[in-house]
């Protein structure tokens, strides 16, 4: 009672929605720039150590690898297609574990769902044979990738539902399994016919590839226009499904009964369940979509960047794409736009490695440096939030509100 | 009250001044508690009471203003400061480790020292068996505190402070969470500790307990003393004008009910818990159109099982509960919504708001999925909007506009969004748990207000409540609930308050059916 804010009379205080949008926009963009400002210190400290004869504590460098990730990644046509494949993935998984957050549950399966969105796609350009008509088994082998996923997000979400499991435990355990069970495909029924190793078909060779977006020379009205790859050569029609899922996501969240249903269930599921809500149902649901878009990140990337299996087929998209769902708040505006930037970074990690010579693990290291100073954040408002008169004897799930702050 | 009174008061606080951004929660607050005082400090909700006392307690910082204790001015930097110094604070919800024994509880962070690194139990033990022979406590020091009841956790909390040798002890709403019993042994307990020299602050909005303990009393509006008054000079109707700041109806005019027929009609339901437990052994009851029910109970006898059962969160596992003549048992949470059932969930912030979400989704969250606000899987946000409005405006919920988060409305402004969005549409049952739990007389009021009008709208309602007075105030009928059972049907009219609360804590063994009318 009488908490400072709630004044006497008014009973409210002046924070409204905006302004708590704004502040946790701001928290992300934060977390970013001090990760540039550590990172361009490590820089600095480590030139000296750097292969191209850097002098030692060369204040510039960081100025340069900076310079040249920003012109790798958006200096170029070829750059800014590059960008758009790295992001891809990522939007498409991000989207898959932001949802998650929004519904309270935390998908750390991203990994096992875009290896069992691999598999289906694999195993329908398989089934398909060697001369196969893209037009139809390229959005096929989506469509059971996706699917693929969506039951690799199912057992959890059903695990859940009936158990109580916890899907951080379950999801990470399925991780497990489904590299092993990708790697049995890969070496037995999605193995190349007759190959001497335990190899897929290359889906590119077989006709079944995402292609390059690419417009044909055409004249229009007199006007020659040169047949080009609009976005470079990287830039495939996969990049098309993220910016597709990116505002079906937030519909779905903000303009249905269900992603009020699920956003009621992330934030309270004691009062949505009161409320009429069947919230096991909803962490089943829930859970098999998130699955289906890590599954489709893993399908974009087969058929459109990879197009070839081996032993060894793995992903770090799982959890990047927690990073990426935690910079943009689990909001789908602000995953698209997470996913850019580190799909941006990716992309320019190259041209920094070959130009002033900075090691492309740079951008891993910026990446954990936003996810910890994210995280302190995150951790700080819980901690702030906690009824500092809590009883004891109420020590439970404790979790749960955790997670309702994560998805803010 | 004691013969102690020294000249100098144990505690003055003089001109606290306390602002935050956008708000002063104290203005000039002047304070003193004597030695073997009883200081009753009296607000509604937000007045600035909590925030007097985290100063106090050094959770705080005052912008203007000292603090004198035995009349020296000193500065309390933080909570072990103001410990040592003899102050302690007994928090609504208790900080106590479950797990650990009564005696570990207590010494938790004032370990005596004397075995190095280890833990004396024995002489913890004996220490804090002398405490509670001297005061009257009934507790085993050994018994686990998880296993306790609320009334004795608290006096766990109470010993806690003893043991550190508090001279002034503060006490936040301490009887919020006890039952009547536990009520009057613990003002027993605070007068032998004031009889004893120590100086109490006591807490509360309830008007009758501050009359009940206090030796003097203090009022709080909007930051600012108001008043100081003695119990024998006052009145609860000048305290609760001095507190909300205009004349208050303490017991809200029931009025005549016009009762019609039959509409909730519940027979032998049994309702079991998680463990296979069957605590709703057996329970019948009527409620007629135009009528309200009040159950009268221990908390713990069987009311969350059987609002549960009634509401569909839980499958009754024998019996039958029928609305309006229509079979409605087993059915769901969203089938009861659809049939007319209405409720006010106890615990509004786990059970009845997402806090997180704005007043306007709340306004909506039980019929989110009907016309106008869903036309089929799509959701219609200006209808939503244009609905919120209007029940601001009816329901009186001030906020700025419906769009802000529910956890930045006071508690008795969240409770008015639960009414309203419950009471705006025809309902043929209303079940309501605790609607009235932890809010100022003036919300009260106004509730009450709310309830009984639906009550003359035709609804059947069913009220639960721990606080006796609140069913005794706005009933038409009393059944007592003990241990699952309906022990007793009284009319809410005439039924004596000591007699129910008798029924309550027995079940009527003792007393056979001698108050059993219809």
């Amino acid at each position: 009672m009488s908490a400072p804010a709630g004044t006497a009379g008014s009973g409210f205080s002046l924070r409204d929605w905006g302004s708590s949008l704004f502040w946790t926009l701001a928290e992300s963009v934060t977390a970013i720039l001090l990760a540039v400002v550590v990172g361009g210190i490590g820089i600095t400290l480590f030139s000296g150590f750097l292969p191209n004869n850097h002098p030692a504590f060369d204040v510039g460098l960081p100025f340069a690898a900076y310079g040249a990730l920003w012109s790798g990644a958006v200096g170029s046509i070829n750059g800014i297609g590059s960008t758009l494949s790295y992001a891809t993935p990522l939007a498409l998984a991000g989207l898959g574990v932001g949802l998650g957050f929004k519904a309270g549950l935390f998908n750390i399966g991203g990994r096992g769902q875009f290896l069992m969105g691999s598999v289906g796609a694999m195993a329908v350009v398989t089934v398909m044979g060697p001369s196969q008509n893209g037009l139809i088994t390229v959005p096929l082998a989506l469509i059971v990738g996706g699917l693929f996923g969506a039951f690799a997000g199912f057992i959890p979400g059903a695990l859940k539902a009936t158990s109580g499991a916890h899907e951080v435990v379950t999801t990470i355990m399925l991780n497990y399994i489904f590299v092993f069970a990708t790697y049995w495909a890969i070496s037995g029924p999605l193995r190349l016919p007759n190959s001497p190793q335990a190899i897929t078909a290359d889906a590119s060779a077989w006709g079944a590839a995402l292609p390059t977006i690419h417009i044909p020379e055409v004249d229009i009205l007199g006007l020659h226009l040169f047949g080009a790859d609009v976005l470079g050569r990287d830039a495939h029609y996969g990049i098309l499904l993220a910016v597709l899922a990116l505002p079906v996501i937030w519909f779905l969240l903000f303009r249905t009964t269900l992603g009020f249903e699920i956003r009621a269930a992330g934030a309270n599921s004691d009062a949505a369940r009161y409320a009429g809500m069947k919230t096991k149902q909803l962490v089943v649901l829930t859970m098999s979509m998130a699955g289906g878009l890590c599954g489709l990140a893993g399908a974009t990337t087969l058929l459109g960047v990879v197009h070839q299996m081996a032993p060894g087929y793995d992903t770090t998209i799982g959890f990047d794409a927690i990073t990426v769902a935690l910079v943009g708040r689990s909001n789908p505006v602000g995953i698209g736009l997470a996913a850019l930037l580190f799909g941006g970074m990716r992309a320019g990690a190259q041209t920094m490695q070959i130009s002033p010579g900075v090691p492309g693990e740079l951008v891993d290291a910026l990446q954990m440096f936003i996810l910890l100073f994210l995280v302190i954040n995150i951790l700080r408002r819980w901690m702030a939030k906690r009824p500092t008169g809590g009883s004891a004897l109420t020590t439970g799930a404790e979790v749960a509100p955790l997670a309702a702050e994560v998805s803010k | 009250m004691t013969g102690e009174l020294a000249s100098v008061p144990a505690l003055e606080m003089r001109g606290i001044t306390k602002r935050y951004p956008g708000v002063v929660a104290n203005d000039h607050i002047d304070l003193d508690v004597r030695r073997g005082e009883i200081h009753a400090l009296l607000g509604e909700n937000g007045a600035g009471k909590t925030t007097l006392m985290n100063i106090l307690y050094g959770l705080a910082r005052p912008n203007e203003g000292e603090i004198l204790l035995d009349g020296k001015t000193v500065q309390i930097a933080d909570p072990s400061d103001a410990i040592s110094r003899g102050i302690s604070m007994v928090h609504q919800h208790f900080m106590l480790v479950p797990v650990l024994s009564v005696a570990e509880n207590v010494v938790l962070g004032a370990e005596t020292m004397a075995r190095g690194p280890f833990l004396d139990r024995r002489e913890a033990s004996k220490r804090i068996a002398a405490l509670a022979a001297q005061f009257g406590f009934e507790l085993d020091p050994d018994a686990r505190v998880g296993s306790l009841s609320v009334g004795q956790q608290q006096r766990v909390e109470i010993l806690k402070a003893l043991y550190r040798d508090a001279q002034i002890l503060v006490l936040d709403e301490p009887t919020a969470v006890l039952t009547p019993q536990e009520t009057d042994e613990i003002f027993v307990l605070l007068r032998r500790l004031a009889d004893d020299g120590r100086s109490i602050i006591f807490i509360s909005h309830k008007l009758y307990e501050v009359l009940a303990i206090a030796d003097r009393i203090t009022v709080i509006r909007r930051g600012r003393v108001i008043g100081d008054r003695k119990p024998g000079e006052t009145t609860e109707a000048e305290l609760a004008e001095l507190m909300v700041g205009r004349e208050v109806e303490l017991t809200v005019d029931r009025g005549a009910s016009h009762v019609g027929g039959p509409m909730l009609h519940v027979e032998g339901l049994r309702v079991t818990d998680e463990r296979k437990h069957e605590i709703v052994p057996g329970v019948s009851l009527d409620i007629r159109a135009g009528e309200i029910l009040g159950i009268a109970g221990v908390a713990g006898n069987g009311q969350d099982e059987l609002i549960e059962a009634l509401i569909g969160l839980r499958k009754p596992s024998g019996g039958k509960v029928s609305l309006d003549g229509r079979d409605i048992t087993g059915c769901s949470p969203r089938d009861m919504n659809r049939a007319g059932v209405g409720y006010v969930p106890g615990d509004r912030h786990r059970f009845g708001l997402i806090l997180s979400f704005p007043v306007y989704d709340n306004l909506i969250l039980t019929s989110y999925y009907r016309e106008p606000y869903s036309h089929g899987p799509l959701r219609d946000g200006a209808a939503v909007a244009e609905s919120a409005d209007a029940q601001v405006a009816r329901f009186d919920i001030r906020v700025p506009s419906s769009n802000v988060a529910t956890s930045t409305l006071s508690g008795g402004n969240q409770q008015k969004v639960i009414v309203a969005r419950e009471f705006e549409r025809p309902l043929k049952l209303l079940i309501l748990d605790q609607p009235t739990r932890g809010l100022d007389v003036g919300s009260i009021e106004f509730i009450h207000k709310q309830i009984i009008a639906k009550r003359d709208a035709g609804t059947a309602v069913l009220l639960v409540s721990a606080e006796l007075d609140e069913v005794m105030e706005i009933s038409d009928r009393i059944a007592v609930i003990y241990r699952g059972r309906i022990v007793a049907e009284l009319d809410g009219r005439t039924a004596d308050k000591s007699a129910v609360g008798l029924l309550m804590a027995t079940g009527g063994e003792a007393n056979p059916a001698e108050e059993a009318t219809a």
